[in-house]
């Protein structure tokens, strides 16, 4: 086997100077009724250019060679090559979590980075060094608010995320976390009225997305302040980070939790990405996942470590903040690297040109099908009422080498089946856009 | 004289420029850039008309650089890092074993990377091929009956896990009250069953780090949800009696959950399934060789034992009448979502690549590699640290610092003095059950030169502990930066960088000069 570093004769030495005559007398332990005593069924070993065969077969049974309007929490944006060289360094690669800091200041350093940029992005003051995605880390914000709280009921807009709402409700279940969900006004906002009266003496927070899943832009300003008059904190998810090039950050909010993908990383079937949870600095003690601080060693030299950890599980067990261990740290460092490289001119030029592509989708296609949820800011989706239902539409649109918009009527059925939610990035063309047109005003 | 030979010369000592990378913000300079967007093939906009007041004016202090300083930056940062390709790195528990780089190149396929989790089934194929594939894999290499890839890591594992032991028993019509949990467990196990809303009941060892069989028949009654057990145990020890820990489990209706942390002990050599477990997570990340990446992304698939199938997260991958394959959400039982999309899908691909690479002699090998060397390691050092439990032990060894405490010398002064012998430190102070532990998992990625250099480090160090403890106290030595202050930084914590005001003079780098 190519990956063992072992010679037959070495395996006979080592077996001698342990003092045991075979193999088998070091899994004595595991009673002899237990031992497998046959060939797992599982495929042979396979050459390394077989794996790429077949690995190539798989990816083309995929949807290489479709343009795609597909957005939803996932979106596709230009990854500069750097990304991948600088990541699959080895020493970044093939590195633990950086519980011996003294070897592994390149982590923890790009960690601190990253929490710096978060921050900046966010409007935040503190960010953590990353959750697992955008919607566990909306539901480990939730459980953060009822403990910084002591409140223990949730009130959530039905224009975040359905699958986010999906994690959460898993969450809260067994947290004995009361969800409420309040729905949208004609012009796809959070409903103000609803959301007023939906609050309570006991709601520890309102969780919104901005933009929300039909793209549209929230009115931050107005729902902090109506849950702030009541007590509750108000937890801001963004599942489009490159927004903030452009959008303001909702600093009125007390937490956000961010999904980063959309800032360096591939949209991979799903993951992994990069969630992350940025807030105010008093809820500091309350915040899940691990922290990167700055600090010096006996000689005075900056450098950075782990902190606070009293939070974690493995200092806490059962009363940690959240049983999170492992973070998505190689992905946070790809979204750093992509910050770095946009940096502060290139995020709002990348974000223009996405708002643009987007502007210009949405008055195109808008001529063959009706653009729901008019009257308020968006960044880069749209919801649209086609002609008729948009399965079809989708299914017409592959004979064109076109994936079409989400179908929304599993998530909001009073929509309709001719409602589907599209998205244009930076990559989505000028052409891609006016044959989907074409074909809708056809 | 010599103001004059050398004029010009800066006040501030040059350090060297490899070893004292500056944050990458101290390096920004306002209008340098490592982008250029393509040409805009619609008309622009004007950003500040259609977002009205939500339009942003300013980015705050994110960074600007050019190309060739982003790529010096991070590749300086990288250079201050220990990883598996420079060498051994034996931290107990973590499974730090090479990662093939030829699933890196398959994760990079166009068709695989480019894949968005909500293109028709029909152009998905290729994604649900690997799932299937990989699921199909990881049941017969657990015994067990169905499988859920969802989690995205080891922690979310255990929290999907619990969530189906819960799920059964209100099927039952009681969700019972606590879960038991030995007291050499993963600091996880209590943090999970907690997040799922039940009490920890702490199951002591017995004098072999084995769970207690009195102890256990004593402690599990009707209101007993589970047993969480790591098998082999965080010391390496094979539960030999597992089937009765199981029968004495399933005779009060609970059920056995098994951490598989250790799973890189039995792959090939024996099936949780076939000995009683009714529900486990793997880490893709230790046992199937899925990069750290400096902390994540993991991944935890969750199998089971058909009783809990009913309960698993939707979507599940199924085959559909035509033999195409599908991902179902009509599951009236499941016990939810607990990730969107299908879990970390880039890490499936990683480990169904190595899966492929190793077949079953290779994966059979693995194991038994891993289990020699740490034996090696054993039979090696055992005349040099304490052993504190003697009981045969797999692919991980625990020693304690029992005989260098005696000088003052502590295990995470040793762990930290291995560094400077070109090693990452073993795993320091875990499992708990063993004061001053030292927890050694070599991995079957280390040759037997490897480990003889391990082995000799340990027995310098040893030495040193005894003849000049202070030399061991206060390493590492030869590392860029020494030990860090890590109470002020709890105490004064300091975790973004920020622009120092204009008038404030910069601090002197007073430790630079050593470079």
């Amino acid at each position: 086997m190519r990956y063992l570093p072992k010679s037959p004769a070495d395996r006979e030495e080592m077996l001698a100077e342990i003092g045991v005559a075979s193999i088998d007398d070091l899994f004595s332990s595991i009673p002899a009724e237990y031992q497998l005593k046959r060939d797992l069924a599982i495929p042979r070993q396979q050459a390394e250019s077989e794996i790429m065969d077949r690995f190539r077969v798989f990816a083309e049974n995929n949807a290489a060679g479709y343009a795609s309007f597909l957005g939803a929490g996932v979106y596709r944006h230009y990854r500069p090559v750097i990304i991948d060289s600088l990541v699959q360094r080895g020493e970044f690669l093939t590195s633990y979590t950086p519980y011996q800091p003294e070897i592994a200041q390149g982590t923890l350093q790009a960690m601190f980075e990253f929490q710096t940029m978060i921050c900046e992005l966010t409007g935040m003051e503190i960010a953590n060094a990353s959750m697992y995605d955008g919607s566990t880390g909306a539901a480990e914000a939730v459980m953060m608010a009822v403990r910084v709280t002591r409140r223990d009921g949730a009130v959530v807009a039905r224009t975040v995320h359905p699958e986010y709402r999906e994690v959460l409700a898993t969450y809260a279940q067994h947290q004995e976390i009361p969800v409420t969900e309040v729905g949208y006004a004609a012009n796809g906002r959070v409903d103000l009225a609803a959301l007023d009266a939906a609050i309570t003496d006991n709601t520890a927070c309102v969780l919104i997305q901005s933009p929300n899943f039909f793209g549209t832009i929230e009115d931050v300003t107005a729902i902090a302040e109506i849950a702030h008059k009541k007590g509750a904190l108000l937890i801001v998810s963004i599942a489009e980070a490159v927004s903030l090039g452009i959008v303001k950050p909702p600093v009125e909010a007390d937490i956000v939790s961010m999904e980063a993908q959309s800032l360096g990383v591939a949209v991979g079937y799903g993951g992994p990405y990069c969630g992350v949870i940025a807030c105010k600095e008093k809820f500091l003690r309350q915040m899940p996942g691990r922290l990167i601080g700055e600090t010096k060693d006996m000689n005075g030299k900056r450098g950075f470590v782990l902190t606070l950890s009293t939070r974690e599980q493995h200092i806490r067990r059962e009363k940690a903040t959240s049983n999170i261990c492992t973070n998505q740290a190689l992905v946070a460092l790809m979204t750093t690297i992509f910050l770095t490289v946009y940096g502060k001119q290139g995020m709002k030029e990348l974000a223009e040109q996405n708002l643009a592509k987007a502007h210009y989708a949405q008055t195109a296609l808008g001529a063959g099908a009706k653009v729901l949820f008019e009257g308020a800011p968006r960044f880069h989706e749209f919801v649209l009422e086609l002609p008729k239902s948009a399965e079809a539409v989708n299914a017409a649109l592959l004979g064109e080498k076109i994936i079409g918009g989400l179908p929304l009527q599993k998530w909001y059925p009073e929509l309709g089946p001719n409602a589907s939610l599209w998205c244009a990035t930076e990559l989505t063309t000028k052409a891609q856009i006016d044959t989907a047109t074409n074909y809708l005003i056809r | 004289m010599a103001d004059e030979k050398f004029a010009g010369t800066p006040k501030k000592a040059t350090t060297h420029v490899n070893q004292n990378e500056d944050l990458i913000f101290e390096k920004s300079s306002p209008g340098k850039k490592a982008y250029r967007l393509a040409e805009l093939d619609v008309p622009a906009v004007d950003a500040a008309s259609l977002l009205g007041s939500a339009a942003r004016t300013d980015l705050g202090v994110m960074p600007e650089l050019s190309e060739i300083e982003i790529i010096r930056h991070f590749t300086r940062l990288s250079t201050w890092n220990y990883a598996i390709d420079l060498g051994m790195y034996p931290l107990g528990s973590c499974t730090m074993k090479y990662n093939p780089r030829i699933n890196e190149a398959v994760a990079r396929l166009e068709g695989i990377a480019e894949a968005h989790p909500y293109q028709p089934e029909s152009l998905s194929q290729g994604c649900l091929g690997i799932m299937k594939l990989l699921q199909d894999c990881l049941i017969e290499i657990t015994g067990m009956d169905a499988i859920t890839l969802q989690p995205a890591a080891g922690a979310h594992g255990e929290f999907t896990g619990i969530l189906l032991v819960r799920a059964y028993h209100q099927s039952k019509g009681n969700a019972r009250r606590k879960i038991l949990i030995p007291d050499s467990a993963h600091g996880t196990n209590p943090a999970t069953a907690a997040v799922c809303g039940y009490e920890v009941a702490n199951l002591k060892s017995n004098a072999q780090g084995m769970v207690d069989i009195a102890e256990l028949e004593r402690m599990v009654d009707e209101d007993t949800a589970a047993l969480m057990l790591t098998n082999p145990s965080t010391i390496g020890v094979f539960e030999s009696e597992i089937h009765k820990i199981a029968d004495i489990l399933h005779a009060k209706g609970a059920l056995l959950y098994m951490d598989g942390a250790n799973m890189n002990a039995l792959v090939g050599k024996t099936r949780p399934g076939d000995f009683g477990v009714d529900v486990m997570h793997l880490n893709l990340h230790k046992t199937f060789s899925t990069p750290h990446g400096g902390g994540g992304p993991g991944s935890g698939p969750v199998a089971c034992k058909k009783i809990l199938e009913p309960f698993l997260p939707t979507p599940v991958v199924v085959t559909r009448a035509d033999g195409a394959l599908g991902l179902e959400y009509n599951r009236p039982q499941s016990v939810g979502r607990v990730r969107m999309f299908y879990g970390n899908f880039g890490m499936f691909v990683r480990a169904l690549a190595y899966i492929l690479a190793n077949g079953p002699d290779g994966l059979r090998q693995t194991t038994e590699d891993a289990v020699l060397n740490a034996n090696y390691i054993r039979a090696k050092l055992e005349d040099t640290f304490e052993l504190p439990y003697t009981t045969r032990t797999l692919h991980e060894v625990v020693f304690s610092d029992r005989l260098q405490a005696k000088n003052g010398v502590k295990t995470g002064d040793m762990g930290k003095r291995l560094i400077d012998y070109g090693f990452h430190a073993y795993t320091v102070s875990f499992p708990m059950i063993v004061p001053g532990a030292m927890m050694i998992e070599p991995t079957e990625s280390e040759s037997r030169e490897e480990l003889d250099l391990l082995i000799d480090a340990l027995k310098q160090i040893a030495r040193e502990a005894e003849e000049n403890p202070e030399l061991v106290q206060t390493a590492p030595h030869t590392t860029r930066v020494q030990r860090l202050d890590e109470t002020t930084a709890a105490r004064k914590p300091v975790l973004r960088w920020k622009a120092p005001a204009a008038s404030e003079p910069l601090e002197a780098d007073s430790a630079a000069k050593e470079w």
